[in-house]
Parts: C-alpha cells; structure tokens; sequence
C-alpha cells in the first residue's frame, strides 16, 4: 500500500531520501555524508511563516495533496534541512527537520499530556482569551489516551489549580476526598509507633491524579488545545543555530529487526515556535536537552537524585474504608542505610491507595524495592487493612528528589523544560503535582510573552524564582540531604530545620553521589532472601504487572538500548549480580542461560512501565531509555 | 459501489477487565475504551478496497452511547470518509444491531458489509450472521482473504473454517466478516486525525430508523470464573473413577 505511506510533496525541494534510519541517528552514528543540503537560513524562513500566523493559528501541511495550494509555505520549510558538515556534533542530537516526512505547525508545542503539559496548553488559551488573540497549542502524549500513563500517591494540594481553573468544582474535578487525618508512623518489623507528623495536609485532597489529568485533558480540549495521545516524542528538531524548533515523533510499524511492516507509518515532524518539554521525572528528550545545552552547569545545580514509587490500588472492605484517612511510614521494611517510606491513602468509592518509595541512591545491589513492598504489606499494622481485599491497578514510577539543588536552568534556544522534567517536587510534603501545574503556567505566560509582546523565554525562569514555588522549595531543600548522613543524622537535622529553622537555615545542604554511583559491588553484600509471594496480599512481578495493563506491540525494536552491548555480561552482572534483574518493577530485565550455559541479559521491553528506574540505577548509565511506539506502555486509569 | 464498515467501541483488549460489586456487567467507568481489532481489521480492508478503485466511499458506523463517537472518529482518521453514529443508550444485542443496520442499509444502498467477525465485549459472533439473514444476502464470515471482482460483480473469500480454508464466492451486495489473519490494520496518522475532525458525521436514533432496540434477552448476573482449584493427585484408577462420580458428578 505504497501511496498511503509516502508523504512526499512534490513541491519540496532539497530534500533526498533519509537512508538511515532515525533509530540509526538515535544510537549516534555517522552522518550520511550523501545527503544533500539546501544552504538558506532556515530560522529567517521559520519567522516569516510564523509572523503571518501571530494572530491565525499556524498550522500548514505540507506533503498532503488534499490540501491543495501550499507550495510556498513547504518550499520555505524544505530550507530547514541543515548545513553538510559544520554541525556534526549537533545534528547528532538534533534532526533534520524535514527530511522525508509529513510537518504541521504550531506555535506552542508540548511533550506530555501530564499535570505541567496540561497546565501550560490551558493557560497559553486563557491568555489568548484575555488579549483576544489566538496561538495554536498541540500537545503530544505517548501513553495510549490521557493519563494512561500518570501515577502518583496523591495527597493533592489544589493551590495552583485554584489560580488556572478556580471553577474546578462546580466543573466536576474529579476531586471530593477531603483529607480527614494524617498519621505518620515508625514502623519495626512488627509494631508501629506513632510519631507527631510533619505534614499540614489540612486542606487538601485524596485523588487519583491519572482521573485529575484526564478531566484536565478533556477542559484542555474546550479551550481548544489539541491533544494527540498514542503519539510518542521521540526526536528533537534543530534548527541551523542549534535552537530548538520541535519534536519528530516515533515512526510506527517497524519489525523487530528494523524492517519495515506492512503498516508502516513514518513519523511526523510537530513544529513549535515554542516547544515545551512536560515528560515526567527524567523524560527522555528533556535529558538530552540538559545536557546538550548545560542546562545544569548554567546554574551550578547539582545531579538530579531519585527515588522509585511502587503502587497498588485496592479496593477494600467496606468497613475498614475511611475516606480522606492518610498514612505515612518510614522505616521497616527499609533499613538504616536505605531512604525512603511508604503512603496509603483512602480514596473515594473503597479504594485505597498503597506504595513503598525506596530513594534510588540505595547500596545494596541485591535491594528489591518491589519486594520490600510485597514485605511491607504483611506489616501487622497495614495487613488487616488491605485484607478481603482485590487489587484494582499496579504501578511504578521514579520521582525527584532533589530539590531546588537539582533544578537545571529551564529555558534553552527555542523552549523550556516545565513540571517533573525539570524537577519541582517538593519532598519533605512529598508533593510535586502543584509545583508541576505552576511552572506549567508560568512557562505559559512567558511563551506568550514570547510569541506576542516581544519579550523572551527567559522571563519564566525570573517568574518562576519569584513564584511560591521557589519559595517552598526553598524552605524544603534541606530535608532530603540529610539523610545521606545516615537515618538518625536525617531524622536530626529535620527536626531541627522544621522547629528551629523553619526553612530559615543559612545553609544548603548538598547532595550526595549520583544514584547510579551509589550502589556497591556485589560481593560486598549477600543476596536478600525475599519470601514467597501469598497471591493474596503478596504477589509475583507477572501478576502485578497484568494489573497495569500494560501492553506494546511485540514486534517492535526494543526501546530500551545498550549504549555498549557487552557490558552487562561483562560488568553489571559479575560486580554488581546484575542489579536492573532486581530493581526493575517489572521484569524487563532477566539474565537467561544460553546453551553454552553462560547468563546473557534478555530484555523484555513489551513489559516496561515507562518508570526510567534503569535509565537512572544502572551502574554504568548504558541502559538509555528511549520511546517505544506511540500507545504502548502502561493503562492507568485510577492511579 | 459504497462500502459500509461497522465499528464498535469495546474495552481495550489490554485492560484487566473487572465485575462490577454488584453482578450487573463489567466496569466500564474510567476505563480505556478502543475500536474492537476485529472491526479495525474490516475498516482496512475496507480502505483497500477502495485504494484499489473498486469502490466510491468507505462508510463507518457505529451504535452505541454518545462517547461512541470517539471510535467513529478513529475510523475516520484511519481513512472512511463518513460517518453514522446511531445513538442508543442502554444494551444493544446482535439482532437490535442487525435490524438497525438493515435500516441504514435501506437508506445507504452499500455494495458490500464489512463487519469483524466479533466484538471482544460479548464474543457474540452473530451481528454479520444476521445483517446477511435479514437482507437476505449472501455471507463470507471469517475471512481471511477477499477478492473483489468489479466486472463480475462477485467477491471470493477465503474462510478460516474447523477444517481448514473454505473459498466461496458470493454475488455482491454481500455481508463479510473478518477474522485476525486478513490483514494488518493501518495506524492512523497525527495529520489523518485532524482532518478526521471535519469528515461529516449523521446521527440517528433507533427511533428514526423505526426499530425497536429492547431485546428479548436479559442479563440476569455476571460473576467472574470460580477460581481454579488446586488439583488433586490420585493414587488409583478406581479413584479417579470414584472422584469423577462422586465429587465431579461428570460420570
């Protein structure tokens, strides 16, 4: 069915068949040096189609014959391939913008239909409301529909969703649960005690944030954003200068092997003269915008650090419901050495809430953070809770926990990085959804700014140290990097912020060695005899994870790629037992005998939960986590 | 010669499906909804049919709540150029399906029915069955090939039977269904599915088309599959037999 899948305009110039493949490019590999390219200023045609389109939104398509007439807008963009040669380290990261393959443009595009992404589309459409002008706003989402794939505790604070959609309420937020208590325990192996908690979660919410994040989707779209989910992120498009001018998403239908399948569809190129990057805690392309652009060195923050969430929702006896009833816990099962604790919340309909976060930067190469959930659930305190019970949804993600240490400079030539990419999660109140929907909105209105009053993408990242995110984080940065010192020293140093300081302290604590750095050899601990799953409040990775829905098309290339293919038989595995078998949530990791008997990694990419926990733990970072197909990936719909 | 596609909004086949607390059918709130894959598969044959110049127009159409238009959408981005939507609340069963679709088709006058071969909500297996019956058509279910011939105004379709390839060849207007092995659906790309936005779409209601929905069937409970035992070793034939009298009661 060739005709369907060549979306080559005629009237495009310069451009030859790309021959090798973006996953090619993806890897780094040499430029194809027989490519033509067209010498014009490619930034000086991008402002003149999008100064036309200041008060119409811009959006032409080039290549589709339906269209008709719009052979000078696409000769214009044809001139966006970039110079032979001089830019070598650039277009490795970058790619060419329209080479073979169907374009559309907006003024503001998004990466991530999440609580940031949403955020900043609603209020680019507010703003245009207010002056009487219009931007055109696409959001593109890789989880199959919105907020398949948001996963959060979630104690939801609504200070920033107050200020962008007040009516929140009588619209039907599918927020109701009033938080009713808030305890806060030391858990032994067998008791709890009790401590004074630290938290003020009086006027706040239990919510699911995946049910929050489609009803912000489905008002997004009133405003009039177009939001594509099933569609994944999965280049970054440059321009001649090295900015930034949009995103190409994922070709689709490729076999395992690289081939092309009969449905093969190539991927489109999204345009934006603003792009902005809402992936989530450590997103894929905002990574290599970091680090291409030295976001973090740009103001001296430090490395991100992290921490892995584990959760279930549980529909529970009707009896041992009480709506808005919130539990923390710190302690058994982790140990002295390892950070991290555990939440349940009571949410509407007899659901409940429960996880274990286990902070990545753990020592021990044989730590399970998935089994010292299942432990955790036998704890005689949580046990009677979750008895009689069924388990509704599995999930696991990673989470920031740097801080205001950790925050990179947000605004690069062309866009800005919003919500968890960046990493505004405020960790001793362990919230981050309402410092992601701020930064969202402030990014918005520097955008707009940006695009119709002449000012610059660097006015967000002023707005945002004014805003009342900077402030609480500031008062939050102490927290975390104390317990690096050991769980006493943490616990201490808390205190001692929270009652005397009050976020006054003249100090900032650093943090430690990355994540990845922190995880001992192997034989410097034993393996951890983890107990049988019970099938009933306990269960086995295969069976947890059939409750994410999880799903991608098997034959597709594997996402998740070896930066250096002989490194885990060579190292991961004889110094550290191959610890990705272990923190993995989801079993893409085994290490399988081959007939010689030798253990070789297998990669089970159908299985991954997009939670980037081996992208951040493996020891030598050559686990690189890229997007899979558009749709894959897991089905949250109440966590 | 026009082409009619039925497509049914299901749960998503990789959802974990649920019972409801009270045995009244399965959760479907908060849960990811798609196009059936049996129908994605009869809209792309559909589509190809009409790429190869034997047919005018690809017509989609679903029945079902107002969400259903979501899935009429998605079939318009994958390449129908129309839509109908009958709107109906409440439970729609094969034969109310099937007498709706004889009423469209009254209206439409289609050359071919492409319909899947099931839905994966209720596995029926009837709907095409009994489109066919009802306009007295001729029927090739469970296709895994079709070959249209214009001139000859037939279409040869290879069916996947117990015992293995069945071809027919059936005078047009036909009804088929599909199964899995006819074809790869094709994805719908980000630029088909914002010109989808502006394909026109006709509702209807049961009403209009003078049918009458309510069924003669009642579901009465739904409950999941017992939970499988664990299995038990015997030490004897006589046992066995005894077990499968007494206990199994099969004997």
């Amino acid at each position: 069915m060739n005709r369907l899948v060549s979306f080559r305009s005629k009237s495009r110039i310069g451009t030859t068949p790309c021959s090798s493949s973006f996953y090619a490019r993806l890897l780094g590999s040499s430029i194809d040096a027989s490519r033509t390219r067209s010498t014009a200023n490619a930034s000086d045609s991008l402002a003149t189609v999008s100064r036309c389109s200041s008060l119409v939104p811009a959006r032409t398509l080039t290549g589709s014959s339906l269209f008709g007439s719009r052979n000078g807008s696409s000769a214009r963009l044809s001139n966006l391939t970039g110079h032979g040669g001089s830019q070598g380290v650039a277009r490795r990261f970058c790619s060419d913008a329209a080479a073979e393959r169907e374009s559309m443009e907006y003024d503001v595009v998004i990466v991530g239909a999440g609580p940031a992404g949403l955020s900043a589309a609603i209020r680019l459409k507010q703003l245009c409301g207010e002056k009487g002008v219009d931007l055109s706003v696409c959001v593109v989402e890789k989880g199959a529909e919105v907020g398949a794939h948001i996963i959060s505790g979630n104690v939801f604070e609504p200070r920033a969703l107050d200020e962008l959609l007040p009516e929140w309420e009588k619209e039907e937020a599918p927020i109701s649960v009033s938080v009713s208590s808030d305890k806060f325990w030391f858990l032994t192996k067998d008791r709890a005690f009790s401590l004074p908690s630290p938290f003020d979660n009086k006027n706040n919410y239990v919510i699911s944030l995946s049910q929050l994040v489609r009803w912000m989707g489905s008002k997004a779209e009133e405003y009039g954003v177009e939001i594509y989910p099933g569609f994944a992120a999965s280049e970054i498009l440059c321009d001649d200068n090295g900015s930034v001018i949009g995103i190409g998403t994922n070709d689709m239908g490729v076999a395992k092997n690289g081939s092309k399948k009969e449905n093969f569809q190539r991927g489109v190129a999204l345009k934006g003269r603003v792009t902005l990057f809402a992936e989530g805690c450590r997103g894929s392309l905002s990574e290599k915008i970091i680090k291409k652009y030295h976001l973090r060195e740009k103001r001296n923050a430090q490395h991100q650090t992290y921490a892995l969430g584990i959760k279930e929702v549980w529909e529970i006896d009707e009896s041992k419901h009480q709506p808005g009833a919130v539990i923390h816990t710190l302690g058994w099962p982790l140990d002295q050495k390892t950070y991290g604790g555990s939440f349940l919340y009571h949410m509407s309909e007899r659901q409940v809430a429960i996880g274990l976060v286990v902070a990545l930067n753990y020592k021990n190469p044989y730590l399970s953070p998935y089994e010292e959930f299942q432990k955790l659930k036998h704890h005689p305190a949580i046990k009677p809770i979750l008895e009689d019970g069924t388990v509704i949804q599995y999930g696991a993600r990673t989470l920031n926990e740097g801080g205001i240490q950790s925050v990179p400079y947000p605004v690069f030539p062309g866009g800005a990085i919003i919500g968890c990419s960046a990493g505004f999660l405020n960790v001793p109140k362990i919230k981050g959804t309402h410092t992601a929907m701020k930064s969202g909105m402030l990014a918005a209105e520097a955008a707009f700014g940006t695009l119709l009053e002449g000012s610059n993408l660097d006015s967000y990242w002023t707005t945002l140290q004014n805003s009342w995110v900077w402030e609480e984080l500031h008062k939050a940065r102490n927290y975390r990097p104390a317990f690096d010192h050991g769980f006493i020293p943490g616990m201490a140093i808390s205190a001692v912020e929270h009652y005397l300081f009050r976020g006054k302290s003249p100090f900032t604590l650093k943090h430690g060695k990355p994540d990845h750095e922190a995880t001992n050899v192997a034989r410097s601990h034993s393996p951890i005899e983890y107990p049988k799953p019970d099938g009933v409040l306990s269960f086995d990775v295969p069976t947890s994870l059939h409750r994410s829905n999880t799903n991608h098309d098997h034959d597709q290339p594997a996402h998740l790629k070896l930066r250096d293919p002989e490194m885990p038989t060579q190292v991961n595995l004889p110094e550290y037992d191959g610890p990705e078998s272990r923190y993995c949530p989801a079993r893409v990791y085994e290490y399988v005998p081959e007939e010689s008997g030798q253990l070789k990694l297998q990669i089970n990419a159908q299985n991954c939960l997009h939670c980037k926990a081996c992208d951040i733990k493996d020891p030598k970072q050559n686990i690189e986590w890229t997007v899979p197909e558009g749709g894959g990936g897991p089905g949250y719909s109440v966590m | 010669m026009k082409i009619m596609v039925a497509v049914k909004r299901v749960i998503d086949y990789a959802v974990k499906i649920r019972v409801k607390a009270d045995k009244s059918g399965v959760e479907t709130q908060n849960v990811k909804m798609s196009m059936n894959p049996f129908c994605e598969i009869a809209l792309e044959e559909a589509l190809r049919i009409k790429e190869a110049g034997l047919a005018s127009e690809v017509v989609a159409v679903t029945m079902g709540p107002k969400q259903s238009i979501d899935t009429l959408r998605t079939g318009l981005a994958m390449g129908a150029d129309r839509g109908i939507h009958v709107e109906a609340t409440g439970d729609l069963f094969p034969l109310a399906v099937a007498k709706l679709f004889k009423a469209l088709v009254e209206i439409e006058k289609p050359g071919l029915i492409i319909l899947g071969k099931q839905a994966i909500d209720n596995d029926c297996n009837q709907t095409g069955q009994m489109v066919a019956g009802l306009l007295g058509w001729p029927q090739g279910t469970f296709a895994s090939k079709v070959v249209l011939d214009k001139e000859k105004q037939e279409v040869m379709v290879d069916r996947e039977v117990d015992g293995g390839l069945e071809t027919v060849c059936l005078n047009l207007p036909a009804v088929i269904t599909t199964d899995l092995r006819l074809n790869q659906p094709r994805y719908a790309t980000l630029p088909n599915i914002m010109k989808a936005k502006s394909k026109p779409v006709k509702k209807y209601t049961p009403e209009e088309l003078n049918v009458a929905t309510k069924s003669d069937l009642e579901v009465v409970e739904v409950t999941e599959p017992p939970k499988r035992k664990a299995g038990v070793l015997v030490s004897s034939v006589d046992e066995l037999i005894d077990k499968l009298k007494n206990e199994a009661h099969v004997i």
